[in-house]
């Protein structure tokens, strides 16, 4: 498995993957909490589909975690795309049947594939949080957010949280997304997918049916990594969400072990 | 210890409706070269990827280095393959994915650069994949394969792509490893090279199995022919006569008379030929080579 796993990571660290992908997270971590300072008082609201979160509340002690939490759900699209791409190229690439030949437990393939990508989205939420939260901290001052208790015990153990929140979310994500590349074999056609399940139809479903958003799958790992929502609770989002994920998981890892390689 | 590198036996793999292989047997005795030969689509690389534990048998058995295909894990470790061409990471050089291949299987990262320079790539080893010609991606290809360095090495068409130096370079790397005690078990459409340096020969048509042997004994049992060609063009048809009339086939083909007999022969219708006063400008024996037989055998030609 350890032979699989530092395998995984030299193709995980080749430049134009690992540069391209953490420049994405820093961007976006950069911009989703700037834009919680800087449109502050717009009527249009300062977070995702025009929520409004006021100066009371990011001054609690959550406040300097909810860029952070705000940007998992992101975070999760990326790692969706990062993991079924890494895993669908290798049937695309015909590389699959180099890696069994070497290693012909189909198993341990898998696991160390997830475990060496589960390490590349631990890297891509750290530094999120750390640009999340540095952003969040120069840009309080200038629009009267006070961060008194961002730094507090009580902050420190909503930033500990959020983390944990947002690598459940993440890695849920991924492996939706490694599912989804096991399934359909071909990177286009996965993050396509994904990204436009998760992007558009759920959310059509939910402005059609409004009660969906308890039972989608990205919602609930969007949820997740926000801690819950008044309308979804963090134990029901984690609960789905891990039935979604574990579902799927099971189901792709019976059809790997037992497909022929013919490509 | 088992005496063969591969033993197959009723080994058959069916899609859908289709017999891909069809119960075949066949045995590579260890330490020698087996060209794996077979018009395209015959089953030649189902069969290796069976195997290799790439695709699960319909029914039969095999075995590999003595242990059943069932459990790959037993005996890939002492196996390299290369099947259906080079297959790596575009985006990473020729020396990163053999890294990456060697870390997998556990092996000694300082034998890539050795092998790199091996087949010839020791100055292109940090070239990215992508930028690789046909002929360098299979030397990788190559390379790759032998990273465990193989008891058993499986190649399909190893010689694609490659000039003639490059296809000579392979044929001698291949009969090196045989000398050093590898089994190569190898297809490819250059039947002719596989004439130089085989062993044995499985040969495959629509999944089945037409021949599997020592490579001397497939060439015995084609019949040889003897030419002969005479001064006058105008003789040739007596000499058809005489063969004929001897029990022998023989047929005009390229000015020449192509008869089907024993080199033995050959003194008698010289005989006959000068006492029906026809001058013989050249009388040679044909054995026939491992394409005709081929055509022959497989029936494509």
């Amino acid at each position: 498995m350890f032979n699989v796993i530092r395998a995984e990571l030299r193709k995980l660290r080749r430049p134009t993957l690992f540069f391209g992908t953490m420049g994405a997270v820093v961007f976006f971590s950069g911009l989703f909490s700037a834009l919680l300072y800087l449109l502050i008082d717009s009527p249009q609201g300062n977070a995702d589909r025009g929520q409004v979160i006021s100066r009371e509340v990011l001054a609690l002690a959550s406040g300097g975690v909810q860029g952070f939490a705000n940007v998992g759900g992101f975070l999760g699209i990326i790692a969706l795309c990062v993991f079924a791409a890494q895993t669908a190229q290798e049937y695309t690439y015909g590389t699959l049947r180099n890696l069994l030949v070497r290693q012909p437990s189909r198993m341990k393939i898998l696991f160390g594939k997830l475990i060496s990508m589960i390490i590349f989205a631990l890297a891509m939420i750290t530094i999120s949080a750390i640009v999340s939260i540095g952003i969040s901290a120069i840009l309080a001052p200038t629009v009267d957010v006070s961060t008194d208790l961002w730094f507090s015990s009580a902050g420190i153990e909503y930033i500990y949280t959020t983390f944990v929140n947002v690598i459940i979310s993440v890695v849920g994500f991924g492996i939706i997304g490694m599912v989804l590349g096991l399934l359909l074999r071909s990177p286009i056609s996965a993050i396509s997918f994904g990204v436009l399940w998760l992007l558009i139809v759920e959310i059509l479903l939910i402005a059609v049916k409004n009660s969906l958003q308890s039972w989608l799958p990205g919602y609930q790992l969007s949820t997740i990594a926000s801690g819950g929502t008044i309308d979804v609770t963090y134990s029901h989002a984690l609960a789905v969400g891990g039935a979604y994920v574990a579902f799927s998981a099971i189901v792709a890892s019976i059809l790997f072990v037992r497909r022929d390689v013919a490509n | 210890m088992t005496k063969t590198a591969i033993s197959v036996s009723d080994l058959s793999k069916k899609y859908d409706d289709r017999l891909a292989v069809s119960h075949i047997n066949f045995e590579v005795p260890l330490g020698t070269v087996c060209g794996f030969v077979g018009p395209n689509g015959s089953g030649k690389t189902t069969t290796m990827r069976m195997l290799l534990g790439l695709i699960t048998p319909t029914t039969g058995q095999g075995h590999i280095l003595g242990e059943p295909i069932e459990h790959p894990e037993k005996y890939l470790s002492r196996v390299g393959a290369m099947i259906e061409g080079p297959a790596f990471y575009p985006a990473l050089s020729g020396h990163e994915n053999l890294m990456v291949l060697a870390r997998l299987g556990g092996f000694p990262v300082e034998r890539v650069q050795t092998l790199l320079e091996k087949v010839g790539l020791g100055e292109r080893g940090k070239s990215k994949y992508k930028t690789y010609s046909l002929g360098m991606k299979q030397r990788l290809g190559i390379a790759a394969a032998l990273l465990p360095e193989p008891k058993l090495l499986m190649l399909d068409e190893p010689t694609n792509g490659l000039d003639p130096e490059g296809i000579q370079e392979v044929r001698a790397l291949l009969r090196d490893l045989a000398n050093e005690g590898t089994t190569v078990f190898v297809s490819s459409h250059l039947l002719s090279e596989l004439e130089i340096i085989s062993d044995y020969i499985v040969m495959l048509r629509k999944g089945e199995i037409v021949f599997a042997g020592p490579i001397g004994e497939l060439m015995a049992q084609q019949q040889p022919t003897i030419i002969a060609k005479s001064l006058k063009k105008s003789d040739l048809n007596r000499i058809v006569k005489i063969a004929k009339d001897a029990g022998h086939h023989a047929v005009i083909r390229d000015g020449a008379v192509h008869v089907l007999a024993d080199m033995k022969w050959a003194p008698v219708l010289n005989e006959a030929a000068f006492d029906a006063g026809i001058t013989l400008a050249q009388l040679a024996p044909q054995l026939p080579n491992l394409e005709e037989t081929f055509f022959e055998m497989t029936g494509d030609k």
